[in-house]
């Protein structure tokens, strides 16, 4: 009965972690098989250790080139959506105006919409407006996918902005422009840079609205995709596992730094004057 | 959306919309929204004109096509895909089932058991979106893959007995059969159940759970009766996240599954990319769109919370 008992206080924290390892199992198989040596085009059998694949990341042909163009893709659409959807986001917290409804629709809509009628809607107009498939329309999509996530980002950090503050910098003479770069934009950076991270990934990752507008252009996720039915390179399981990995540290120790801030703040504040 | 901004200040929400209407410079709005608004008229919105468009016409490739207002095609594309139409709702709703009796477990860990592990499993949940899904994917024949130890235990503790009388795995496999499907779109779209649920469960006050205690619930009353309902915005967000991407989604059920696990994304794919019938892609994809749309109407009204959208 004791181990019942026990159990029953438990089951959340087990189930929970089943789930995490649920969703953890495909990332531990990623690494386990980027040191295989795999007989045949496939690599979904282990066969025996090796780490020849992690020495040569780019020995497969096209593999780099099309993780270079998502990179890049990703770096210019995330600086797109970023300041188109910032400049959104401020407009709908802070003013009043005509047809805000309809603006908050039209931001929502693109979230609510299932991606392949994205893409197969933004194919149809390439086509008709006779536009060459390639790198110009990926970015387009992709900063058209991405605006929406930043304005709703953005958005929660400016609502959550206490509005005093602004009025506190304009009453001690800043300019608008000043008040604007030395108070408000500070307050919203984590907003934004949350909103930059999120069309980051959602850029790097995206296949589906890539595959129907990229015409013979092959990003990243394409290529992984070709390479189910060609044969997978090891290669790609290195740079799954190497992504991980970054992305695991560089939220590790952005949250370490922001921690010491808030830390050094607390500190500073209870000093007596 | 329309009334909230209308509501008298000592109704709204605490933190939303307080900002009273700043008087300098009528334009500015104006000017901050018209390059992104202009990007998503153009891009997003103009392309469901021509899709409306090209979905009446008719013709071929290589003659040309014409505006016919040739409705018929809607009702071709249905009577011919509504298998795949159906499938499509069917793993999607299993899929958004199962990501909330996974996810929901989790989310409360992380709320309210996790403690000092709190950040580290939020970055487990997040990180995974940055290695590309396609591979994590893949990963998943490998880890289904027959004769393999997933496939023998489920085997050993006589699941797939059930499972083939269900219809949903056929023999001793699993991979290519809905059930492989299944678990690949629950896995991919989790995340975007947990992290909806775990917003709104770290909004709950733990003093009503300590109310509710006091008052003599037992914990799965106190679940019930106070934490479960105050969620609730949680639960729509997520299931609504996880649903409408997974009824569209064509990737796990090209890799995980076979031409008997086709949705309509793969049809709206093939068609759009292989067999390049554009009006009937585009009626395909317009029947998808408006199934969804009068799907989720429904289901937010029906849930109480239309102020969420």
């Amino acid at each position: 009965m004791a181990f019942v008992d026990w159990l029953k206080r438990r089951l959340v924290v087990i189930a929970g972690l089943f789930t995490l390892a649920y969703l953890l199992l495909p990332n531990v198989v990623v690494t386990v098989f980027s040191f295989n040596d795999p007989k045949g085009r496939f690599n979904y059998e282990w066969q025996k250790f090796s780490a020849d694949a992690w020495t040569d990341p780019c020995g497969v042909a096209d593999l780099c080139g099309s993780l270079s163009l998502s990179l890049q893709i990703a770096f210019w659409a995330t600086l797109g959506a970023t300041a188109l959807g910032t400049a959104i986001a401020f407009a709908l917290v802070r003013y009043r105006f005509r047809a805000r409804g309809a603006v908050n629709s039209l931001i929502f809509l693109p979230m609510a919409m299932p991606e392949v009628v994205m893409a197969a809607s933004l194919l149809t107009l390439f086509l008709n407006m006779g536009v060459q498939l390639g790198f110009w329309t990926i970015l387009i999509a992709h900063i058209m996918f991405c605006l929406s996530f930043v304005v709703t980002a953005v958005k929660a950090r400016v609502m959550s902005m206490d509005p005093r503050l602004e009025q506190a910098a304009q009453d001690l003479y800043a300019g608008p422009l000043q008040t604007f770069l030395r108070v408000t934009l500070p307050i919203a950076a984590p907003g934004i840079a949350a909103g930059a991270l999120l069309a980051f990934a959602l850029s790097f990752d995206d296949f589906i609205i890539t595959n129907f507008n990229a015409g013979s252009t092959v990003t990243f996720p394409m290529f992984v995709w070709g390479s189910a039915q060609r044969g997978t390179p090891v290669q790609i399981n290195v740079i799954g596992t190497a992504m991980f990995v970054l992305a695991v540290l560089f939220v590790l120790v952005s949250m370490l730094i922001s921690n010491r801030r808030t830390k050094q703040k607390a500190q500073s504040r209870s000093e007596p004057l | 959306m329309a009334a909230a901004t209308e509501a008298p200040p000592p109704l709204a929400p605490p933190g939303a919309e307080k900002k009273p209407p700043r008087r300098r410079g009528r334009w500015m709005p104006y000017l901050l929204l018209l390059p992104g608004i202009l990007w998503l008229v153009v891009f997003f919105a103009l392309p469901m004109v021509y899709q409306a468009s090209t979905s009446v016409q008719t013709g071929s490739l290589e003659e040309g096509y014409e505006v016919t207002w040739h409705f018929a095609t809607y009702w071709d594309a249905l009577s011919d895909y509504w298998p795949q139409f159906l499938r499509s709702v069917l793993y999607a709703g299993a899929a958004t089932v199962l990501c909330l009796l996974l996810g929901y477990p989790l989310a409360y860990l992380i709320a309210f058991r996790a403690g000092r592990w709190k950040h580290l499993i939020m970055i487990l949940v997040i990180a995974p979106f940055f290695t590309s899904f396609l591979i994590r994917t893949l990963a998943w024949k490998t880890i289904l893959a027959d004769g393999g130890p997933v496939v023998g235990a489920l085997d050993a503790l006589h699941v797939l007995d059930v499972t083939g009388w269900l219809g949903v795995t056929s023999g001793d496999r699993v991979l290519a059969t809905p059930l492989a499907v299944v678990c690949g779109l629950t896995y991919n779209f989790l995340p975007f159940m947990i992290l909806p649920l775990y917003t709104s469960l770290e909004r709950i006050d733990g003093r009503l759970h300590e109310a509710a205690g006091d008052l003599y619930a037992k914990p799965f009353t106190t679940f019930r009766k106070v934490t479960f309902p105050l969620s609730m915005p949680g639960v729509v967000s997520g299931t609504l996240l996880t649903f409408i991407p997974a009824a569209g989604d064509y990737v796990n059920a090209d890799l995980l599954g076979s031409t008997d696990t086709r949705m309509i994304g793969n049809v709206i794919q093939s068609q759009f990319l292989r067999i390049l019938d554009y009006p009937t892609a585009a009626a395909l994809s317009f029947i998808l769109m408006f199934a969804i749309l009068i799907m989720v109407t429904l289901y937010i009204r029906r849930s109480g919370t239309e102020d969420l959208v």
